[in-house]
């Protein structure tokens, strides 16, 4: 187990780098405690795979240096750094039995027998693999093999950290939510480092404590999922976390209040005073579930236009009007709204302002 | 409504099934009557039953020719195979090698067989030619070597032909096996600490299976039908040393004209290629059972 | 145009893909075909298309019999699962070349395809290949090919399950406004209620080949015939428990006890199934009937905006949506809250006895 530092990591994919969009990983500096669950989330093309193979040893970074617990291995193999990862597809010996695929890289490391036999049974017992222990590990289904795949992980007992490569992207949908509760379980139970890469915001945010977005190359933020959805540090964050995204409103400061094409917001007297501080180009952002849409202005209720009101099941997401911006707000099941004119009142504490899309504080 | 429509693709196989029957099944079915008939001339023949089959399944000589065909058949698996597969291993995965070295394999498959003959008639001539030569010059061998003259010599030189030919067959197929697997199994051993040859047992080979397989069932069916090579080297000797079954079936079906008991001797000859082929398939398939390729 | 499918089976050696599905489109119309995966869906979807001939049973279209007409004569559309273009045509003649086919003139087919194009935003794209857009935009050329054909029966197999998260949510509206303008059949297959309810209309429910229950999507949504519907038809699926109704209170699980007022009012004496939706199930109080729940956390999923607690009760699973995200220690003990007025009742066969009356329901904690 392990503490991982990075230290200013960049990575080119070119042999030589010139211009800054060359590179797939910008400066990358950051320190995962061991026996954390961290989640590398962001979109397709975003660098979370190259970077989850630095850690690993799979590929060396352009610059910059990565320490466990202090100890420089930016040059080391992965054998020789001591991690296990977990590949998008399975990867299986074929050939092998379930017990000779956790059993293999214990043979490799030379440790004896009844050692290993006792180190399999253990982890198949975790992993609810016994009753498939002698089955040819070729024929079982995706979600089996993907835990012989973390078996093999979890069979070294000095294992300094298991990396999760979109793990379950071949898994059945009403299987996946099995196999992220068993993730989270060995995880209390064994309490091993363990770093998960995935575009999936419902496997990163269920299954880790601290969340990184990354996006372009960079981490924009790195926090609890709770975090991340209530105080996005900016705005892809915003964006990317919650279905819909945050909406954000650029706007122009007038003493306590947010004036968005002539309407006026009011914000709570700490922030707006912040933002008046602050140069560049304002935002307010909130989140579509703290909008309150009603059918008469009340106080400070902001005249607006229902456009579209998609019925979910559970709730109903409704396309509101403001100006010229678009606003998506989130409507509980049984709570009336209607098409035409409606009011929206945005509670001063979901607010958050936002200054060339970092968040202002 | 025109539902004729959904029949038209039998047009489109018809000149295959027309083909396939003319160039396959009518020779075949006038072989099956020439076996159980004696021909004596045109319109003159009488129906013998089994009795060409007796006679060429009693026959010495065929079954000297069946064990020479085994035999050889067998060294050619043995060495093309895991050849094949070590030259595929050593050959460059990326960069402006990898078309380089796909050329210079290839280029023994391009040549026509019977240029090929020629080539290494005269590169072992012990009085010209470079390979026999050479070898007699270091006087290492006990007997000058000269395929014309010394059974042994003739059959290396045959072997080393047949070696040189279709070698690079096996290693294309083999180097596409490889360049089939996915980057991640790779990764994958190196984390679980595999040694280069568990590397090789546990993932190269296994998922090399399905080309392998391949391979195996075109050298097996090639090489046991071999003609080319032993003709244009020696006709079959010396003796009857590189005599393998089509060389001793044309003597009997062309030569002697006995077309009955060659006739009897195709199928027979037919018979062995296929049941062995089959044999092979089921084995490789058993050996990787439960393996979804 | 109006398409039909009278008694269609189809069975692959001993395997029954479809049994005996009868249903109609009319034109305009917006059909969802809701199921797990493998249910059948695509098998339907690909006889209705042509592409595969039933085992018995007729497909008509305006009355006529096509059932084995090869899918070129007839006028369809398809979006697979997989970004199907043609690698070698540009987004521009990859949309154009359902046109051409049907030897549209030149200016004709050069206003559809920008027209079509405009409509999923892919103007500024029309020169690239294939290969040089993201997995969305290609989808969104897939789309655009099938849409800038007037074909009279649209079909879209799971269109947006190989996309991400984020470009799903925004092509899912937009396909929604596409569909309206639409003067075609409409059909949609997806596994997700959410999508299906989305994009409204009607909808069918299917499960091992076999139709369960058709109707407008709200309706079904709102009473779903059976359990196996419900199921379908929930996500996650709905919570049970198991009760009994007898001197006008009904006792759930082990010790709850509820009312019976507005639609249980009239439920007789004896053993029943109670369903309710996870964003039914509250960890506050909603009213003063309020059934008490206590229960023990197996795992919270957090999907972006809400939080499912997956809680273990008298060795019944349950799982809570909640808004907002929230964190759970695997193991915490929680009180769930239920409004007596948001159970589903079904009966030992599985089959709808009395569905929450939604006019009189006010959804979430006071």
């Amino acid at each position: 187990m392990a503490r991982i530092e990075l230290h200013d990591i960049t990575h080119s994919y070119l042999r030589r780098p010139k211009k800054e969009s060359d590179y797939a990983l910008k400066g990358i500096d950051d320190t995962w405690e061991d026996g954390g669950a961290y989640a590398l989330l962001g979109p397709s093309g975003c660098g979370k795979t190259t970077l989850l193979n630095i850690i690993s040893g799979l590929l060396k970074p352009t610059s910059g240096r990565i320490l466990y617990d202090g100890k420089d291995v930016s040059v080391l193999t992965p054998e020789k750094r001591n991690i296990a990862q977990v590949f998008q597809f399975p990867v299986l010996y074929d050939t092998m039995t379930v017990f000779g695929n956790l059993a293999f890289p214990l043979q490799n490391r030379g440790v004896s027998n009844d050692d290993i036999r006792r180190r399999v049974h253990e982890v198949a017992e975790i992993l609810d693999l016994t009753g498939v222990i002698n089955k040819r590990a070729a024929g079982l289904t995706a979600d089996l093999k993907q835990k012989v795949s973390l078996g093999r992980g979890l069979v070294r007992a000095d294992v300094a950290a298991i990396l999760f490569d979109e793990p379950l992207t071949v898994i059945d949908p009403h299987l996946k939510w099995h196999l992220r509760r068993k993730l989270k379980e060995i995880h209390e139970q064994l309490k091993i480092t363990l770093i998960y890469v995935t575009h999936d915001q419902i496997e990163a945010l269920t299954f880790a404590d601290q969340v990184a977005i990354m996006v372009e190359g960079e981490i924009v933020q790195i926090g609890t999922p709770q975090d991340l959805f209530e105080n996005p540090a900016h705005t892809f964050v915003g964006y990317f976390i919650g279905s819909p995204g945050m909406n954000f409103l650029e706007c122009t400061l007038e003493g306590d209040t947010a004036r968005v094409d002539g309407a006026v917001i009011p914000l709570d007297e700490a922030t707006a005073a912040l933002g008046r501080e602050t140069k560049g180009r304002l935002e307010i952002g909130i989140r579509p579930m703290y909008l309150d849409v009603r059918s008469d202005p009340g106080e400070a209720g902001v005249e607006v236009t229902v456009q579209m009101i998609e019925d979910q099941g559970s709730y109903r997401i409704v396309t509101l009007m403001l100006g010229g911006h678009i606003l998506r707000a989130k409507v509980p099941e049984g709570k009336p709204v209607s098409e035409g004119t409606a009011w929206v009142h945005f509670p001063k504490q979901w607010i958050r302002l936002f200054a060339d899309g970092r968040v202002v504080t | 409504m025109d539902k004729w429509q959904d029949n038209k693709a039998w047009f489109l196989v018809l000149p295959v099934f027309v083909i396939v029957a003319f160039s396959a099944l009518i020779p075949l079915m006038t072989v099956v009557n020439y076996s159980v008939q004696d021909i004596f001339g045109p319109g003159e023949a009488v129906f013998v039953g089994t009795e060409w089959f007796k006679e060429m399944l009693a026959n010495k000589r065929l079954h000297d020719a069946l064990l020479r065909q085994f035999l050889f058949s067998g060294l050619v698996l043995l060495i093309e195979i895991p050849l094949g597969i070590l030259i595929a291993l050593a050959m460059p995965k990326k960069g402006w090698g990898v078309s380089t070295s796909l050329v210079i394999l290839a280029l023994p498959l391009l040549i026509p067989w019977n240029v090929i003959g020629t080539i290494w008639i005269i590169f072992t001539r012990p009085d010209i030619g470079l390979f026999g030569v050479g070898i007699n010059s270091l006087h290492l061998l006990e007997v000058p070597f000269d395929h014309t003259a010394t059974p042994l010599y003739a059959w290396i030189t045959v072997m080393l032909m047949e070696v040189w030919h279709w070698t690079p067959l096996v290693a294309l197929l083999a180097y596409a096996g490889l360049r089939a697997i996915p980057e991640a199994y790779y990764q994958a051993a190196r984390i679980d600490g595999a040694s280069p040859w568990a590397t090789f047992w546990y993932i190269q080979l296994p998922k090399m299976r399905g080309v392998l397989t391949i391979a195996v069932l075109l050298r097996w069916m090639d090489s046991f039908l071999i003609y080319a090579e032993p003709f244009v080297l020696t006709g079959g000797g010396p003796g009857n040393s590189t005599t393998f079954l089509s060389i001793y079936l044309v003597k009997i079906a062309l030569l002697q004209f006995d077309l009955g008991p060659g006739a009897a001797f195709s199928l027979i000859y037919f018979l062995i290629v296929l049941l062995f082929s089959f044999i092979f398939y089921q084995v490789l398939q058993r050996v990787g059972k439960g393996e979804k390729g | 145009m109006s398409l039909s499918l009278e008694a269609v089976t189809k069975r692959v050696g001993r395997e029954i893909h479809l049994d005996n599905i009868n249903l109609e489109f009319e034109t305009g119309s917006r059909n969802v075909l809701l199921g797990h995966t493998l249910a059948g869906k695509t098998s339907l979807l690909r006889m209705m298309a042509g592409l595969d001939r039933p085992t018995s049973g007729k497909i008509l279209v305006n009355g006529d019999d096509v059932t084995g007409i090869k899918v070129r004569r007839r006028n369809i559309a398809m979006v697979y699962q997989q970004f199907v273009n043609y690698p070698s045509l540009t987004v521009y003649d990859n949309i154009a070349s359902p046109l051409r086919l049907s030897g549209e003139n030149r200016k004709e087919i050069d206003r559809r395809v920008r027209e079509t194009a405009a409509m999923l935003h892919l103007d500024p794209l029309l020169d690239r290949l294939p290969a040089e857009l993201s997995g969305g935009q290609q989808q969104r050329t897939a789309i655009a090919r099938a849409l800038a054909k007037k074909s009279d029966l649209l079909l879209l197999d799971e269109p947006l399950v190989n996309l991400d998260f984020k470009l799903r949510e925004e092509l899912r509206v937009e396909l929604q406004e596409i569909f309206t303008q639409r003067k075609a059949v409409v059909v949609y297959t997806t596994t997700e209620p959410a999508e299906a309810l989305m994009l409204g209309g009607n909808i069918v429910i299917i499960d091992k080949g076999r139709v369960l229950q058709t109707g407008s999507t709200e309706d079904v949504y709102r009473n779903p015939a059976t359990r196996r519907v419900a199921d379908i038809f929930s996500d996650p699926p709905m919570n049970y428990l198991n009760g009994t109704v007898s001197e006008g209170v009904a006792r759930l699980g082990s010790g709850i006890t509820i009312p019976l007022k507005e639609h249980l009012k009239s439920l007789p004496a004896g053993e029943y199934i109670f369903g309710v939706r996870s964003h039914h199930l509250f960890l506050s109080r909603t009213s003063e009937d309020d059934a008490l729940i206590d229960a023990t956390v197996a795992l919270s999923e957090i999907n972006g905006s809400e939080t499912f607690i997956h809680a273990d009760y008298d060795s019944s699973r349950l799982v809570i949506q909640a808004s907002g995200i929230h964190p759970f220690r695997i193991g915490a003990p929680i009180t769930i809250h239920v409004n007596p007025c948001s159970f589903f009742v079904y009966d030992e066969s599985g089959a709808l006895v009395a569905s929450p009356d939604h006019c009189a329901f006010e959804g979430g904690p006071l």
